[in-house]
């Protein structure tokens, strides 16, 4: 059994439709990367399984359990941890409140604050800052280091890069793996194909919401990622 | 001297302000809810007291515990049955809501209890005094209520900066969607907030009525007061509004002493005066986005 179904997911805003009849499983322990260009509905993908969007209960399921009809505060207490494109940090709180504030589910697992600061530790440095005052790499690595801190089974991660340094970049991707071998399942949405590929074991390219490709990382070539990304 | 007596007199009413104002920070500060029925729930306070008082024939300060918990219940099944609701559809109907709530209120005490005056008799405490100088003197009562309003926000703020649910108050106020992403139940959470506002406007709504006597209507005047003090001291900062009540109640003391109607309208030009070289309050909260 897979850690997270999607079965036939068509999901938008009013009147506009990001996702047609999506269908996607991930795999515990696997790294999933969803790549795609802008509007191919990678975020209101993320968005339906953190369940900020929601839907008929069965077209999600975790675990085997349906939950598309959960609201996205009793799917943290699951197992699925979403940091959003944006980050949305708590600007008033410093690094350490924001950080306790992951863990408001008291889902209990490795990650605590003190192993978080491990994985980052440019966070231990600045655990005092209020959070309002931290640059975008740093208001990043927050997020992700927020994310952690309910122990998910399934991270998911929206737009990493956007808006970073490379090298910055290259720094948070650099964790993942770590993140992977605590037994996280981790789902990387990505506009940096380069990145996603790094890291993932797996890829699935979305276009204009509707699945166009997957397959292992290792067996895709880049021109066909090319075309599933421009629709060629 | 006497300008010194007005000043400490308006220090000590400011503390009645900060005490009332406290709640309705609060909840602007966590939902940014503006709650119009505010000086009305403190009514129901004071009447709540009346009732438990009058049959037992007790202290009303012996009441407040009582008060304060029926006020809660009301608090979080009003915000779970009603105030959610209009959150939800946008930042107008939950203002007309708070407003209809307003006018319910009033009619109902109207109905239940006359709108004859009534009064909470706390017993020689009221007219006693420090007597500090021939003339400088600190009311009991009204040091009574000062203190309380400090021991309120103290506690408030140690539970806004200490302790688990503090916290989810905070993110919640800094950004709702994200705080729901931590686990945090915004709905419960909301109702939580009310049932804390709507304790503190237990305490607020018995000693007002301790210190002078009221009737259904008084609500709306009082709510004004609460403004005044919440915004002069800055949305969303507690010990602002301790600050901003004392200042309003020192330029009411000091308006009165020039001359008797003078009071409210010296309260009411400094808040304007405030708003237009401050808009944003003393204390506000500077969060850069």
């Amino acid at each position: 059994m897979s850690l997270l179904e999607l079965a036939d997911i068509s999901a938008g805003y009013g009147s506009f439709q990001a996702l047609f009849n999506v269908s996607l499983s991930v795999e515990e322990g696997e790294t999933l990367a969803i790549i795609g260009a802008n509007g191919a509905g990678k975020s209101t993908l993320l968005k339906t399984i953190a369940g900020l969007l929601r839907t008929a209960a069965e077209k999600v399921r975790f675990d085997g359990r349906p939950i598309g009809d959960l609201p996205a505060f009793e799917r943290v207490s699951l197992g699925i941890a979403l940091v959003p494109e944006g980050r949305w940090i708590f600007p008033s709180l410093s690094v350490h409140e924001n950080l306790l504030v992951g863990a408001h589910s008291r889902r209990t697992g490795a990650w605590t604050t003190d192993k978080v600061y491990e994985l980052f530790p440019l966070l231990g440095r600045i655990r005092d800052h209020q959070a309002s005052s931290l640059s975008g790499g740093e208001q990043q690595t927050l997020a992700i280091g927020r994310g952690l801190m309910s122990n998910p089974r399934l991270l998911l991660l929206d737009e990493v890069s956007l808006g970073l340094a490379p090298i910055v970049v290259a720094e948070l991707y650099r964790a993942i793996p770590a993140i992977a071998a605590s037994g996280t399942t981790v789902l990387v949405v990505e506009q940096d194909i380069g990145q996603a590929l790094k890291v993932a074991d797996r890829v699935a390219c979305l276009l204009e919401g509707s699945v166009a490709l997957q397959g292992l990382a290792g067996e895709i070539t880049r021109e066909q990622i090319s075309r599933a990304y421009f629709g060629m | 001297m006497a300008w010194v007596n007005d000043i400490i007199q308006g220090i000590l009413l400011g503390g009645l302000y900060a005490l009332f104002a406290a709640g309705l920070s609060l909840i602007f500060g966590v939902m940014r809810l503006v709650n119009l029925a505010h000086g009305d729930l403190s009514l129901l306070a004071a009447y709540a007291a009346l009732v438990i008082v009058g049959p037992l024939d007790i202290n009303p300060f012996l009441s407040i515990l009582a008060v304060m918990l029926l006020l809660a219940v009301f608090g979080y099944v009003l915000q779970r049955g009603l105030l959610n609701h209009a959150l939800d559809a946008g930042p107008l109907p939950p203002i007309l809501a708070t407003f209809g709530l307003s006018v319910v209120i009033q009619n109902l005490l109207l109905e239940g209890f006359s709108a004859d005056s009534k009064g909470l008799d706390a017993g020689r405490i009221e007219h006693q005094a420090i007597t500090l100088s021939d003339q400088l003197a600190i009311g009991w009562f009204p040091l009574i209520t000062t203190l309380t309003a400090v021991v309120v926000l103290l506690g408030l703020s140690l539970f806004l900066g200490r302790t688990r649910m503090g916290r989810a108050f905070r993110a919640t106020s800094d950004n709702q969607q994200a705080a729901q992403l931590m686990g945090i139940d915004n709905r419960y959470l909301y109702g939580l907030a009310m049932a804390i506002s709507l304790a503190t406007v237990a305490i607020a709504g018995v000693f007002i009525g301790i210190r002078t006597t009221f009737s259904p209507s008084v609500g709306p005047a009082r709510l004004i007061f609460a403004y005044e003090s919440v915004i002069m001291g800055g949305l969303g900062s507690l010990w602002g509004t301790l600050v901003g009540g004392m200042l309003l109640g020192v330029a009411q003391t000091l308006g009165s002493h020039l001359s008797p109607g003078w009071g409210v309208l010296a309260g009411n030009l400094l808040f304007l005066a405030v708003l237009a070289f401050r808009p944003q309050g003393l204390f506000a909260k500077q969060v850069h986005e």
